[in-house]
This record gives C-alpha cells, sequence and structure tokens, in this order.
C-alpha cells in the first residue's frame, strides 16, 4: 500500500517537473472532452428546446385538418375546404373509444379594441375543451364552459400576446370589455405563455371565444358548422396509432369516401414529428459522438507518443530504481499512473473548459443549452482510459529494461 | 558459519552474434560478514560481470551463486529485486542519483521499494545522511552538491537499508585525490565502526590499499586473492585516518 502511494506521488513529481511537457499532453485530452462537453450540451439544449416546442402543441395530440378542394380542376392545397364540421367532432367523440377528448376551431383574422388600442390577432371559436386538448393552463380568471357555449355568450380568453398589447398600461384584462369585429366581448380569462411553435408562428396572439359565439355573432361562416380543424387526444401516447386509424376510418365513411379515393382532410400526428426530431438528434449525437472519439483517440496517441520519449530518456533512472529494489511492477505502475493522471487531469480540465464553453455560447450566441451529467462522466472516464490504454505499452516498455543496460545509459 | 557471499564455479557467457565471449570462467570466491574485498582488474578482466551477477544485477550462465545461503542465482527477476533491496547497498562511480530530486528523497528510494511507513522513511533518510556527514543538506538535489557530497549521498542511500553487503562499483572514479580520500575514509569508517561488508571495484591500487582482501581478475579468472595485514594499510591515503 505504501509502496503504490509512493508510486503514486512519484508519478505526480515527475509531472510536476516537467509542466510545461505535461501540459502540452494534456491539451490533447482537454481539447477532445472540452469539445464533448461543449458539442452535447448544445445539442441537447437544442434538441431540448425542439422537444419542449412539440410539447407546447399538447400532449397526444391529432389535428384533422380539411382536405384541398378542387374547384374547375384547380387544386388549392390542404385546409382549403370546408368538409370538417362540428358534427365530425362530435362523431369522432362519440364513436372513436381511442379518444379521449375532441375540441374544434373556427378562425379569422380580426381586429380587437379595447379603450383607444386596437390590435389585429387570430380570432378563434374553440369548443370549451380546447385549453385541455391543447394542455394550455389558464394563468387568470377561466376558460369559457359549456353553459356559455351552448348560450353563444360573449366572452373572450386572451392569449398573452394580445394581453400585452391590448392592456400595455398593465390593468387588469380580467372582467375589461373589448371588441371583436366591433361586437363587444367580455374577458373572462387570460392563458399561460406557451411561446412560438416549431414554424415560428406565435402562439399566444390569439383570442379564444365559444365557437358557437364565434360562428353566430363575429367570425361568420358560408356553411353553417364548418371547422377549421379538429384536435383529438389520447389519454396515453400508446393510443395515438388506433386513434389514428379510428378517426380515418369514421371520417371517411361520414364523408362517403370510396376506397382507392383521396380523403378529403388529413390527420396528422403530432408524435411523429416529435419522433422525427428525436432521431435527428439522435444522429446528430452519434456524429457528435465519433467526432469527440477521434479527438481523444489522437490525445491518447499524444499521451503515448511523450510517454515513449519520457521512458527513453529516463531510462537511467529506471536502472537506479531497478538497482535498488523497485519490481518489474512498481516500474510498471509508475510510468501508468503517470499516463492516467496526465489524461484524467486532462479530462478534469476538459470538463471544466468544455463548461465554460457552454456557458459562453449559452450567453454570447443565446443557444439553448443543456448541460448533460452523464455525458461529462462518460467523457471524463472515457479520458481516464484513455491514460490506460495509450500508457500500458509506454510503461510496459519502461518495466521490461534490463537494469545493467538501463543503467549504463547517458 | 557460512559464507556472506559464496560464488561456485560461476561462468557468464555472452553471445554477440556469431562471437561467444567467456566473461567469467569458473569463479570460485567465499567473502565472510564483516570484509573489506577489492576487486581489480585490467577493463575487460571480468570484475565487472563478477560485480554484477554479485549484485544480483545479472544471473550466471553456469554455477551457483548464495547470498546469505539463499541460492540467488536461480531466482526470477522479481526475486533479485527484492534481494538488492533488502541485502544489497550500491556505489556507482556516476554517483547515480536522481536528477532534480533532493538528498531526502534519493536516500529514501530503497525504502520505499521495501514499503518502510512514511515516518520511519523519513527518520531512517534522515540518520543516513547525518552518518555520512550530510546533515543539514537534506533538501539539496544533486545539481547544488559536490562531487564528494553527491557520493556521500549514494553511500547513505546504499547503506539506508541496512544491506549485508555494500557494491561499491569505482566510487572514486569520477573525484579528484582529495575527495577521494575523503570517500575512502568514509568506508574505512564504517567497517570499523559498523561493520560493513564492502566489495569495491577499482583499477587503482592506491585505493585497493584501503581493502583487507584484494582479489585480481584477468581474463574471466580470479588470477590472485591476498589478504593484506592491518599494518601493511599505513600506505596510501590510509594513514590521514589515524
Amino acid at each position: 500500500m505504501t509502496v503504490l502511494w509512493m508510486t503514486i506521488l512519484t508519478a505526480l513529481r515527475a509531472l510536476r517537473r516537467n509542466k510545461l511537457r505535461s501540459a502540452l499532453t494534456m491539451l490533447g485530452i482537454i481539447i477532445g472532452v472540452a469539445a464533448v462537453v461543449t458539442m452535447v450540451s448544445v445539442g441537447r439544449g437544442a434538441d431540448a428546446a425542439v422537444q419542449q416546442q412539440i410539447r407546447s402543441l399538447g400532449n397526444n395530440l391529432l389535428m384533422i385538418v380539411p382536405g384541398a378542394t378542387t374547384a374547375a380542376g384547380v387544386r388549392s392545397g390542404s385546409g382549403t375546404a370546408s368538409t370538417l364540421t362540428a358534427a365530425d367532432g362530435t362523431a369522432i367523440a362519440r364513436e372513436c373509444p381511442a379518444v379521449a377528448e375532441v375540441g374544434w376551431v373556427k378562425r379569422q383574422l380580426v381586429q380587437v379594441v379595447y379603450g383607444n388600442t386596437n390590435w389585429s390577432t387570430s380570432g378563434q371559436g374553440v369548443t370549451p375543451s380546447y385549453h385541455t386538448v391543447r394542455d394550455w393552463p389558464v394563468v387568470a380568471g377561466r376558460f369559457f364552459d359549456e353553459r356559455e357555449q351552448a348560450g353563444a355568450s360573449p366572452v373572450a380568453v386572451l392569449g398573452q400576446t394580445v394581453v400585452d398589447n391590448l392592456f400595455a398600461g398593465g390593468e387588469d384584462p380580467i372582467g375589461a370589455t373589448i371588441r371583436v369585429k366591433n361586437v363587444p366581448f367580455e374577458v373572462i380569462g387570460v392563458l399561460a405563455r406557451k411561446g412560438q411553435t416549431t414554424w415560428g408562428q406565435d402562439q399566444d396572439d390569439v383570442v379564444f371565444m365559444p365557437f358557437s359565439t364565434a360562428e353566430r355573432r363575429t367570425l361568420g361562416t358560408l356553411i353553417l358548422g364548418t371547422v377549421d380543424m379538429i384536435y383529438a387526444s389520447t389519454a396515453r401516447s400508446e393510443d395515438i396509432a388506433v386513434a389514428q386509424q379510428q378517426i380515418r376510418d369514421l371520417l371517411r365513411e361520414r364523408h362517403r369516401i370510396q376506397p382507392g379515393q383521396d380523403e378529403d382532410f388529413t390527420v396528422r400526428n403530432l408524435n411523429e414529428i416529435a419522433e422525427a426530431s428525436k432521431m435527428a438528434s439522435e444522429v446528430m449525437s452519434n456524429l457528435l459522438l465519433s467526432v469527440a472519439s477521434i479527438s481523444l483517440l489522437v490525445g491518447g496517441i499524444g499521451i503515448m507518443n511523450i510517454m515513449l520519449v519520457s521512458v527513453t530518456e529516463r531510462t537511467r533512472e529506471i536502472g537506479i530504481r531497478m538497482a535498488v529494489g523497485a519490481r518489474t511492477r512498481h516500474i510498471l505502475v509508475q510510468f501508468l499512473v503517470e499516463a492516467i493522471v496526465v489524461s484524467t487531469f486532462g479530462g478534469l480540465i476538459g470538463v471544466l473548459v468544455g463548461l465554460g464553453g457552454t456557458h459562453l455560447v449559452a450567453t454570447l450566441a443565446a443557444w439553448p443549452t443543456l448541460v448533460s451529467a452523464p455525458a461529462i462522466a462518460v467523457a471524463f472516464s472515457f479520458s481516464a482510459a484513455v491514460g490506460i490504454v495509450f500508457g500500458f505499452y509506454p510503461a510496459k516498455r519502461a518495466s521490461a529494461l534490463d537494469p545493467i543496460t538501463a543503467l549504463r545509459s547517458e | 558459519m557460512p559464507a556472506l557471499l559464496q560464488l561456485r564455479d560461476v561462468w557468464k557467457i555472452y553471445h554477440l552474434g556469431d562471437v561467444e565471449v567467456q566473461a567469467l570462467r569458473g569463479v570460485s570466491v567465499d567473502v565472510a560478514a564483516g570484509e573489506f574485498v577489492a576487486v581489480m582488474g585490467a577493463s575487460g578482466s571480468g570484475k565487472s560481470t563478477f560485480m554484477n551477477i554479485v549484485g544480483c544485477l545479472d544471473e550466471p550462465t553456469r554455477g551457483s551463486y548464495r547470498l546469505d545461503g539463499i541460492p540467488v542465482s536461480s531466482m526470477s527477476a522479481d526475486d533479485r529485486a527484492a534481494v538488492r533491496n533488502q541485502r544489497l547497498g550500491f556505489v556507482f562511480q556516476h554517483f547515480n542519483l536522481l536528477p532534480r530530486t533532493t538528498a531526502h528523497e534519493n536516500v529514501e528510494l530503497p525504502l520505499v521499494y521495501a514499503g518502510v511507513p512514511f515516518a520511519e522513511q523519513r527518520e531512517r533518510a534522515r540518520a543516513a545522511l547525518a552518518a555520512v556527514g550530510l546533515a543539514g543538506r537534506e533538501t539539496h538535489v544533486p545539481s547544488q552538491l559536490s562531487g564528494g557530497q553527491q557520493q556521500r549521498v549514494a553511500i547513505a542511500r546504499a547503506l539506508v537499508n541496512h544491506p549485508s553487503v555494500v557494491l561499491a562499483d569505482e566510487p572514486t572514479g569520477n573525484l579528484d585525490t582529495e575527495t577521494s580520500s575523503e570517500i575512502m575514509d568514509l568506508f574505512t569508517r564504517l567497517h570499523r565502526e559498523q561493520g560493513v561488508t564492502i566489495v569495491l571495484v577499482t583499477h587503482e591500487p592506491d585505493i585497493a590499499e584501503f581493502a583487507e582482501r584484494r582479489i585480481t581478475f584477468r581474463d574471466g579468472q580470479i588470477v590472485s586473492d591476498v589478504r593484506a595485514s592491518r599494518t601493511t594499510r599505513a600506505g596510501g591515503f590510509g594513514g590521514r585516518e589515524r
């Protein structure tokens, strides 16, 4: 035990005597580990931001949008047809067992006025279930209920962006009367800030009103009962695929679509988007990992190189140690410990530099970052392993020296 | 009582390519505990090979070598390392101290490999340095010490583990006459006062004068082995220590 401890001390002393060389040897490992830590943090940060945005649309969510219209042979693109109705939504809620909740939306760009300020925003007529389907909490007041929906009450729930723009003075919006397309509405609730969608749309720039109110009093409609989008959510994420199939079958039947004919609606699965982004980030992570492995490999070769030089340089020292009684394993351990100390110390500095780099990226570039403890642990243990692997051969060579030859060397 | 060093018909044969070099050709010799032996001979006479074998740095091709009754000639490299550590002390012509390492740490080195506890290492190294007259210079590194002082550190290192025998290979070869005599005085004193067994290789007759017994090698064989009486040692540098 004493011998091992002394051997470690000896190794540390040898490194201290050659500060510059030790530092340069560490550099490869430092860069490798720092690169891993920084890249993984930035990568995970970006990934988390994307996942967060996808989650912000709601959990286990299916979006059903109308298909394309074809007028005189001109196809107008998805969502232009008014093929979805509130009745479809009710049918989905009734007939698809995998679906937990259903909500639907009718929307239009509207001008809202409060006092002498006005603001152009998205007016959306929705069912009361909408905010639970979208997993969107109310921070002040409340969302409207079935009674207000049935009675087409002039009540509105505002998104944060609308609050910021209409109530710039900081007044309490709850209870205030705003005008939407010149129809007076009482503000009964404010929603939590949800942020942008993945495609950069501000989700908080919105005024919600009961679907019936919107249809009859403000947004109006050509055909009563048509909706712009139906949201359906499932209780568990495993049910998404089943629910998707059930909705599809139901709507094909309701819309009388023959087998082989194009559907006049599209069912979008947000989990698919999440999965795709997860896979993209996995590919990215593997790429980072291979780049980092290469830099650690290069660092390891650097250690081996320097250790071989060191063994040659210190042949006489090895001879002296052997003459006074150092055994093969003492010499082996001494040089192995030197290599491991260089690599782990390099790894430690690398972790610190990596954390600094992450902080720098987060503050200067304002990128989202997420420091990953497992990544740090892996990078650090990898650096220690590099020391063992690349230090072993030089150490083995040192310990195999013949004491007489070693003593005679200059 | 068996001899401390007991060599029987020791041969050492090297193969340099196709050439066979017989460095030692049937050497048999006994050295008793407490002796002070000088090994002499021209270069190539086999005295260095003899010292390497006695010092357990090398193994004989044929023959047997017992140290303290232990048959060391058939030991593994690691076991020989242990024997060197416990029973042998080395003093070299080039001092062979670790550079950039303090006198204290250099002397501690054999104790480190012996697994001696830290506190004891420290104490014994300090005592050994004091015994060679270097008290107060523990923290000096070799480059801050004169040749004679460096050799004293080496002698302290050789003695710190209380070895059965100290092997000195041309210990004064790199020192001037004055310093040489100081070092030889030190050896003589250690031999007289502490009964240290010393085997000393030299090619200088006046250095060999200090020893009580002189073994001369030629062509890998011992050609003379004479015991000098104490009185004849008055010559050379010897007169100085009286």
